[in-house]
């Protein structure tokens, strides 16, 4: 595979060709961060929080592939308040509340908040009505913490290669619902996963809650990204 | 010099807040060395006697008495902080806020299992609820935010003092936490 060599703030990087810019990055030990962008799946460029600047335009780092000599903007002021706008909007727009969430302390879109140091959302919150759907068998569905990044839609999958999870409704009114029949047949092992997978509290397993004690939680001690940043 | 004043309250909040407050431990002999308290719960002082330094307030608006003593604390009050997450984002009260008020008001005072005389109270002398909780920033100018349930007594500790000496900002990322 050909080398590639481009530029992250100012540092020499080299990546694969092919690659994304935020596979890239993590291999050089830098770190941008992600939402909807897992490891191991294919990207979709949807909650925009890994907007990087290449040559003056902004681009999903999640999405575009790198290339020899490319030089990308990520950790300056501009971009960084922008991805903490986008945090506050995704705050104000579900229903997050933190001290009731069994997430709390391993979510995400918490410990991006905590990086970026979001004392209170600029935006007014919506408070929007929602719905909390606990008739599943292994999980647990509450929208009101969902950001709709579709990592369960795109992630969890039987063995047999059927979707789990998809979107209902339209615009505002969608939301994430899961196939009750397949639900139902989920193993622990995948429930688990599906719970993992969610950046914040929308997917939980049911039957086990607040397993790990406050102190020892994920973004407890170290902020996000300090395990890729060198 | 005199020390600067300090007021304190608590709105749709449970106290806990100012429990964390009490949680700076041994600092607390410090902070009476630095400041004074006047209207607060902490002192029972119940009317402002003379400006205010800093305010800090905990819980959101729930009620229009909540209403009433952020509005007189802000206008006697230099420097506003909205303490905890009930403050900000109107936290377990707010859970209400996608139920109409009638609603809660009819499953509280008359379809409640243990209600015995099923009256919705209407007294001139109770309070009138909200519509819904409401953030205090979205009712007054708030100067700064002090984000956790509670939040953390190093996270009060280090904004106090910074303010009080004028010396930037330093949170320890463990003290800031939004749970």
């Amino acid at each position: 595979m050909s080398k590639i060599t481009f530029e992250i703030d100012g540092k020499e990087c080299t990546g694969k060709a092919g690659q994304t810019i935020v596979e890239a990055a993590r291999d050089n030990g830098i770190y941008i961060p992600v939402l909807c962008w897992y490891e191991g799946m294919k990207p979709a460029g949807i909650c925009r929080i890994c907007t990087v600047r290449v040559g003056g335009r902004f681009m999903a780092a999640c999405t575009t592939p790198v290339a020899e000599g490319m030089i990308v903007e990520n950790e300056i002021p501009e971009l960084e308040d922008m991805r903490k706008a986008i945090v506050e909007m995704l705050f104000v727009e579900g229903n997050h509340m933190c001290p009731t969430c069994e997430k709390s302390g391993n979510c995400e879109l918490q410990a991006l908040g905590y990086r970026y140091g979001l004392m209170a959302p600029r935006f007014p919150y919506l408070f929007p009505k929602r719905k909390m759907d606990a008739t599943y068998t292994k999980i647990m569905i509450d929208t009101n913490r969902c950001v709709q990044c579709r990592r369960c839609v795109r992630g969890i999958v039987t063995k047999d290669g059927k979707h789990i999870f998809s979107m209902t409704n339209r615009s505002g009114h969608s939301t994430i619902v899961a196939d009750p029949q397949l639900e139902s047949k989920m193993s622990d092992e995948l429930a688990k996963k599906a719970m993992d997978q969610c950046p914040v509290g929308a997917i939980l397993k049911k039957e086990v809650g607040f397993a790990v004690p406050i102190g020892k939680r994920k973004y407890d001690v170290t902020p996000i990204g300090s395990e890729i940043q060198k | 010099m005199s020390k600067p004043v300090v007021a304190t309250a608590s709105l749709a909040g449970c106290f806990g807040c100012h429990m964390s407050l009490l949680d700076i431990d041994d600092r607390i002999l410090q902070l009476i060395d630095l400041v004074e308290f006047n209207k607060s719960p902490v002192d029972d002082i119940k009317k402002f006697t003379k400006p205010v330094d800093i305010g800090i307030i905990e819980g959101g608006c729930c009620n229009s008495e909540n209403v009433e003593n952020l509005i007189e604390f802000r206008k006697n009050c230099k420097i506003l902080i909205s303490l905890g997450e009930c403050a900000i984002m109107g936290g377990l009260p707010a859970m209400r806020n996608g139920i109409p008020i009638r609603e809660c008001l009819e499953e509280a005072y008359l379809n409640c299992v243990t209600v015995d005389d099923k009256i919705i109270p209407n007294d001139p002398e109770i309070p009138m609820i909200l519509d819904r909780v409401y953030p205090l920033h979205e009712i007054v100018k708030i100067d700064y935010y002090l984000p956790g349930c509670p939040p953390r007594a190093d996270l009060i500790w280090e904004a106090l003092t910074a303010l009080l000496s004028g010396k930037p900002l330093n949170i320890p990322y463990e003290a800031l936490k939004y749970d």
